[in-house]
């Protein structure tokens, strides 16, 4: 549509060598046919006008209207389950591929309505609420394929949510009648409530061969690790109440128990807890006709209601009540895997998980040492002290975490079934796999959060030295002069000079200093500031010397401690002139300083070490449209890769050596004053210009600066390393 | 006239045009899924439509409410009979924690280790010999059975393959005579080969009963999750303590090496596991993929020999192992006899990315370590697209797996002794389950093995995860200072110094560590600061409870003092704001630093002023709280007691174990230089400096840090942090920390 705008505006330009009555004529056709194009762009684009044309011509099909497939009671059944299963074993890997989005490819059969020979139904529920959500959420996404020889993973849309509303045989025979099940071979079942009475197996009782299980009560015995999936039982109560996000911190409550069928062994347990330590633990039951009496009104309304709780004849509000707990516990019942974790969750109240022998949901991927509090359950009576050892801080973390899980994993069908895939992906392309910041990180730590890329703790060699960049454009006397004082640095490796006039040749051969190291001059295509972070292949070394062709006051001592310093911080700046952002109250932005002041949170790339990593980050992965605006403004460039630096890292930039009168632009500026203050104005422009690209300030402030071990010093001079330091 | 024509032609023009678009975009699609539909309904009924329909009628749940919360399992087996019930059920190959091992004996003295005292005559390995004293050197080793949660055998387990010369014979009536056994509960087995020619089984020989196995080369199939321990298979040459460093020196960009996938080694001609190294050649190019097997293994080894042999043997000698291996990108770990190899350990010290070609194989302490962060874990099957996988795999990514094997080698794998602590850790783990190690702490710096769960649970308790946690430490710190005479005037430093500690403006909390043997003196006597001071009076009064981790101590900084120090609170103020750069490391004023002594063959220490250092005073020095717990708990009984006995070295000794768990030096920020003549001069603490006794014993300490560490962990800097203007021309009133500069 902008587009259509900005070719319509430009008509009229063509315009004035016709005649005036064309005119007229071509305004009109052009308004029009831009009408035609709003109106149709309007109703292509329009959230509201997509959805509403969905419901116009998407039919409204009825699951009655699914063909009927009978079932033969001699119709061939799946042998169980294997429990010797692995991915390398019974995965048929080869139908995934290589492929270059690294993303599985996953079938839904159509629905069918199973019956056997008498036409009663294999299952008692049909196809599930639930189980079409998550088939929906799946058949939208970008794992869908609907074409059955790409895909890498089938899913039967037989239902197989709740063992408890299966015929067990039926069903595995009707599995077994899919077109491309071949022994189950990359089938994907999904199952929440697994196992019956009495004995409640913890993975579902269907014989189901070779085929993946998504399960929700998985007991380690039970659980095949690296092949099936521990998922979270969905609790309905995540679509219909909305628990707004409360703040982490101290509740109400310390301990709460919400479960209604817990078994009295537990319960008795429990009720001697809250003796010994009184009212901060509260235990909830159902309510039932007894307590209905004690309690006032409208009480016995909501007697059977799943949303109410009570206690001692006091009426609460469930989930919400979960809401004012620290920790809520979540016991085993028949089953291992409970719905109620899902609400603790979603309440940002911290689980205390007390179920032996159970894998937790989507344990392979999420630390859920972070949001829970697993606890064996022979340990139950010393539950309240082991909670209470946890400190403040944690506690609060862990409801935040709880609440982040909830959210991305547990709160839809539609994130349980897209997260299961997601894993299953992982496992197929390890190689591409989601990290486990990815994974476990909630969104306002991502944000916070740094991960250096030069994490590893190493103190380079001394021996490879550096390169020295200079960047010139035709101060060849000045460039000549620092070319002879950097050559006296005695871990200089090479020089390369990056000529950046194209109008103009550098200097013959013949003409250039005399140095003992490589020097390399390479000509630019154009005049660019950012040419100088170019991550050239003729830098070899890790270190870069950045330096403008007029710095010729360094000393060979003062550049060889700033490379031992970069040594020492090979993932950060080491310069020399420091500069400070400040936050100018009074504008209500950041403000650039380059006064003498205490602080220093960037320094000048005129002359400063870094690692070569870093020039291809600035090349390569500089956000936005910074390194278009440093080259259109030609400036700023130093701001721009102190920002990226510390917004990698999280580290502020090195100083180091005293002050010195430095020949660089703002320096050289003082003289003139108005030019001294557009220039500064120009840099607190930049600054402001590169927070908001970044979306946060990423610079850090510090206080120091390095020097010397003995610098001023009361020691001889000779036995200094770096005795030439500071000297004006 | 001729204007309305064409008004009317170009109107009527662009309604047609308009329309036309309508109704091809619009109306089209519809039109077609109208049709889809009628094209359903008449073949099949209900047929392939691209998308999962949209159902109008209302489905049932799939769990009616309440349904989950069964009341009949009230009546059935109490949750106590069923746990009873699964640990009769579930042995043998089907062993857990929760079945076959014994929580109990664990409960009252903690996570201890027995290991059976060794028997004459029986012959043990140098391997097992090594692990056998790593454990007994460790922290958690008792000699008393009775306190033990977990046992180790006496017998030499390691070599289970009958053909090697290696092979303990009898075993089975050996365990069967061991007096704790009791069918192998808590009990950990460690092996490294198991099975021979030609199937190579994962069988001991041996009936394991409920025993745990540590073991190398395990299938996933026999892999008993959560109980037992996956370890690499190292060779009888591992060290014991210390091992070399990674080799990775520097991490060029772009990453890539000459090579991008190299391997080296045997191949087999028939049986077991021999299929993957005989392809190999099909992906090698002699380019940059350089896969390189040769047939000469054994004595008959030309019997089987096939037609490739003669080739690739050639080439096969015509390449250097080591010369590939550090020149390349990713190295291939194929699977060998056994699922493991000692390709592995050497990819992973060499920084060349382990691309694992061994389907089944349990990783190495895959329990605990993300191998996805460090290796490629390809599939036998898909052999053919391993280059390309590679190729694809982005450079970030690269520079990241590469740095990743260095951490990973150093903090778990380089010397036996490592490799045995990170198993018992791991069970330690399951047996405290609450107070276990979070996966970030396992696999980010500086490792499990530095970073106890008992300490805290919690992340931000630690020094490391500031950055991963976008948090940062608490802005204030706790003042600990080292009393060691009484208090008899009011001029004495120690309350000079308490007096200007308090004035800065980032102190919490004074705590006076009363070490003297005089009584503590009355609480008057110490001055009014308006901050809280607490007295502590050392119950051993030995030099190590200076750095006891003392649950007072509520921030996270600790500023260690001796009685002695003169500091400005200028000074402390400065120092604290580079420790807070700088969380990890010891931040402190004046330095020493230590020297490889050629002619004696030992570490020398030096206190004279030298251009570099290794070490700050803890008399004067800002840590992370964390590091007190780590000296208490982490260091072994031996070193502590050394430094109580001599009264000295304390400071050394906490630098040596910050040096070991960051790799890198201390800070070492500026002072008044009266501050060096006051610590060597002052009445107190004369004699401690002046003694000559008192540098040699400091020499000696090193040596034997150095020789427990296994390695040198200090690390030579050569600067010194000072404040920004410090010593510049410019007027000292604008300068923060003037007071740095008056002398």
């Amino acid at each position: 549509m902008c587009a259509a705008v900005k070719y319509g505006s430009r008509g009229p330009a063509l315009i004035p060598r016709m005649k005036t009555k064309h005119r007229v004529y071509y305004i009109t056709l052009f308004s029009v046919v831009l009408l035609g194009l709003i109106a149709t762009g309007m109703f292509q684009f329009w959230p509201h006008s997509i959805e509403s044309s969905a419901d116009w011509t998407l039919e409204r099909r009825s699951v009655h209207d699914a063909p009927l497939a009978r079932l033969a009671p001699t119709s061939p059944l799946p042998e169980r389950g294997d429990l010797s299963c692995r991915m390398h074993t019974c995965f048929d890997v080869y139908r995934c591929g290589y492929n270059p989005k690294n993303r599985i490819k996953v079938y839904i059969y159509p629905l069918q309505r199973f019956v056997d020979e008498e036409g009663v139904a294999i299952s008692s529920t049909g196809l599930s609420r639930e189980y079409n959500e998550l088939l929906s959420a799946v058949s939208d996404s970008d794992f869908y394929t609907d074409d059955v020889t790409r895909a890498c993973l089938f899913l039967p849309s037989i239902d197989v949510l709740n063992q408890n509303s299966l015929r067990i045989r039926e069903t595995a025979q009707a599995l077994a009648s899919l077109p491309r099940w071949d022994r189950g071979m990359n089938h994907l079942l999904f199952n929440m409530l697994p196992g019956g009475p009495p004995d409640y197996n913890t993975a579902l009782d269907v014989p189901r061969d070779r085929a993946l299980l998504a399960g929700g009560g998985f007991s380690t015995w039970t659980y095949r690790q690296g092949y099936d999936v521990s998922i979270p039982v969905y609790s309905p109560l995540s679509a219909e109440v909305d628990l707004p996000e409360r703040q982490p911190g101290p509740r109400r409550f310390f301990i709460l128990s919400s479960q209604t069928a817990l078994h009295r062994e537990y319960r008795v347990e429990l009720e001697r807890l809250k003796e010994e330590n009184g009212e901060t633990i509260l235990l909830l039951d159902k309510c039932s006709n007894l307590s209905q009496g004690h309690t006032h009104t409208h009480a016995h309304t909501h007697a059977h209601s799943p949303r109410k709780r009570c206690a001692k004849g006091q009426v609460y509000d469930y989930p919400q009540i979960l809401q004012e707990s620290s920790f809520c516990v979540v016991l085993r019942g028949a089953r291992l895997g409970q719905a109620v974790l899902s609400d603790v969750l979603q309440a940002g109240c911290v689980p205390v998980i007390m179920a032996d022998s159970y894998i937790l949901p989507f344990s392979e991927v999420l630390d859920w040492k972070r949001a829970s509090v697993v606890i064996p359950e022979e340990k139950l009576p010393e539950m309240y002290t082991i909670l209470k050892n946890i400190p403040h801080r944690q506690v609060e973390e862990m409801q935040r975490q709880a609440r982040w899980f909830w959210e991305a994993y547990f709160s839809s069908m539609k994130a349980i079934g897209l997260t299961t895939l997601q894993i299953i992906n992982d496992r197929i392309y390890p190689y591409a796999a989601r990290t486990y910041e990815q994974w476990n990180n909630p969104p306002a730590v991502k944000w916070s959060s740094v991960s250096n890329p030069l994490f590893l703790p190493l103190i380079p060699p001394r021996s490879p030295g550096f390169t020295a960049v200079i960047l010139t454009y035709d101060r060849i006397e000045s460039l000549f002069r620092v070319i002879t004082e950097i050559s006296k640095v005695p871990s200089l490796a090479k020089l390369l000079i990056v000529w950046n006039n194209q109008n103009k040749s550098p200097p013959e051969e013949s003409l250039w200093p005399k140095v003992a190291v490589p020097l390399k001059v390479v000509r630019t295509k154009e005049n660019k500031l950012s040419n100088r972070f170019f991550p050239f292949d003729e830098i070899e070394t890790e270190a870069v010397l950045a330096i403008d062709d007029d710095i010729i006051m360094l000393t060979s001592d003062e550049l060889q401690f700033g490379y031992e310093v970069w040594r020492e911080f090979p993932d950060r700046l080491v310069g020399y002139p420091g500069r400070l952002h400040l936050w100018d109250h009074e504008l209500g932005k950041w403000k650039y300083e380059s006064e003498w002041t205490n602080e220093v949170s960037m320094v000048l790339t005129g002359a400063a070490f870094y690692h070569k990593y870093f020039n291809y980050l600035y090349t390569y992965k500089m956000p936005g449209d910074i390194k278009n605006w440093v080259d259109a403004h030609m400036n700023c460039e130093d701001i721009a890769m102190n920002f990226l630096v510390a917004n990698i890292t999280g580290k502020a930039p090195i100083k180091v050596t005293p002050r010195k009168k430095f020949k660089c632009p703002e320096c050289t500026a003082i003289d003139g004053l108005s030019l001294d203050q557009t220039h500064m104005v120009e840099r607190s422009e930049c600054i402001n210009k590169f927070a908001s690209v970044f979306g946060t300030m990423p610079l850090k402030v510090v206080e120091h600066r390095a020097d010397p071990v003995l610098y001023k010093d009361d020691f001889p001079e000779k036995l200094k390393s770096f005795p030439n330091i500071g000297s004006l | 006239m001729q204007a309305k024509k064409r008004y009317l032609i170009l109107f009527s023009a662009c309604t047609c045009v308009v329309l036309l678009f309508y109704f091809g975009v619009v109306q089209l699609p519809a039109s077609r899924r109208n049709q889809n539909r009628r094209d359903d309904r008449s073949r099949s009924g209900y047929h392939a439509s691209p998308h999962w329909p949209h159902f109008s009628d209302p489905l049932q749940p799939f769990i009616p409410w309440d349904q989950s919360e069964t009341e009949d399992y009230n009546v059935h087996m109490s949750p106590r009979q069923k746990r009873d019930a699964n640990s009769g059920v579930y042995r043998g190959k089907r062993c857990r924690m929760d079945s076959c091992f014994d929580f109990s004996l664990c409960k009252k003295n903690g996570f201890k280790v027995y290991v059976y005292p060794q028997q004459k005559g029986e012959k043990i390995s140098e391997s097992y010999q090594n692990i056998l004293s790593s454990i007994e050197s460790s922290r958690f080793y008792t000699s008393d059975p009775g306190q033990a949660c977990l046992f180790v055998l006496n017998l030499d387990t390691l070599d289970r393959d009958q053909l090697s010369p290696q092979y303990v014979h009898n075993l089975k009536s050996k365990i069967q005579n061991l007096h704790f056994w009791n069918n192998g509960r808590n009990h950990l087995i460690f092996n490294l080969y198991s099975g021979t020619w030609p199937d190579y089984t994962e069988d001991l020989g041996f009936d394991i009963g409920e025993a745990m196995l540590a073991k190398a080369s395990i299938s996933t199939e026999n892999f008993r999750p959560n109980f037992d321990v996956s370890i690499p298979l190292f060779s009888k040459d591992h060290p014991r303590t210390g091992g070399d460093r990674g080799y990775l020196k520097y991490n060029n960009i772009p990453p890539f090496r000459k090579y991008v996938l190299v391997f080296k080694g045997k191949r087999y001609l028939t049986g077991i596991g021999s299929d993957t190294r005989n392809a190999l050649y099909h992906v090698h190019n002699s380019e940059d993929v350089v896969l390189l097997t040769t047939c000469k293994h054994g004595k008959d080894w030309q019997k089987h020999k096939d037609a490739r042999c003669d080739k690739d043997n050639a080439e096969y000698d015509k390449y250097d192992y080591k010369e590939m291996l550090h020149n390349s990108t990713f190295c291939m770990v194929p699977r060998g006899r056994r699922l493991g190899s000692f390709r592995f350990l050497e990819a992973l010290q060499a920084a060349c990315v382990p691309v694992m070609l061994s389907n089944g194989w349990e990783l190495p302490f895959s329990e605990v370590i993300a191998w996805n962060t460090a290796a490629v874990i390809g599939d036998e099957r898909l052999l053919l697209q391993i280059p390309s996988t590679v190729r694809s795999i982005h450079q970030d990514k690269i520079l990241s797996l590469r740095q990743q094997t260095q951490f990973l080698w150093e903090a778990y794998f380089s010397s036996v002794e490592k490799i045995v602590l990170t198993t018992l850790e791991i069970i330690q783990d399951r047996v405290l389950q609450h107070a276990s190690r979070s996966s970030l702490m396992w696999n980010s710096l500086p490792g499990g093995l530095f970073t106890l769960p008992q300490y805290s649970s919690n992340l931000g308790d630690f020094p490391f995860f500031y950055s991963s946690l976008g948090s940062r430490p608490l802005p204030k710190f706790t003042a600990v200072i080292h009393a060691v005479t009484p208090l008899v005037s009011q001029s004495q430093p120690i309350l000079k110094l308490l007096v200007a500690v308090a004035k800065s403006q980032h102190c919490a909390q004074i705590i006076v560590l009363w070490n003297c043997d005089k009584p503590l003196p009355a609480k008057h006597r110490w001055p009014a600061t308006g901050l809280p001071v607490i007295v502590i009076e050392g119950e051993s009064k030995v030099m190590s409870s200076r750095f006891l981790p003392y649950d007072s101590i509520v921030t996270d900084a600790v500023l260690s003092l001796d009685e002695d120090t003169v500091l400005s609170t200028t000074e402390v103020d400065f120092a604290f704001t580079v420790w807070q750069s700088f969380p990890e490391r010891i931040v402190g004023y004046p330095a020493r630093s230590h020297f490889w002594d050629q002619n004696k063959e030992r570490w020398g220490y030096t206190s004279k002023w030298t251009n570099d250092f290794s070490m700050v005073l803890s008399g004067a020095a800002f840590y992370h709280r964390y590091y007190n717990y780590l000296y208490t708990s982490y260091l072994p009984t031996s070193l502590k007691s050394m430094v109580d006995q001599l009264s000295n070295c304390e400071d050394i000794l906490m630098n040596f174990l910050v040096s070991a768990v960051t790799r890198m030096p201390p800070i070492k920020v500026t002072q008044k230089k009266q501050y060096k003549e006051t610590m060597m001069g002052q009445t107190s603490r004369a004699s401690r400096w002046a003694d000559p006794d008192h540098f040699a014993q400091r020499q000696t300490c090193m040596n034997k840090f150095a020789s427990w560490f296994g390695s040198m962990p200090l690390v030579h800097s050569q600067m010194r942090l000072d404040p920004v203007l410090f010593k510049d021309q410019v007027s000292i009133l604008r300068k923060k920390y003037r007071d740095i500069e008056r002398l």
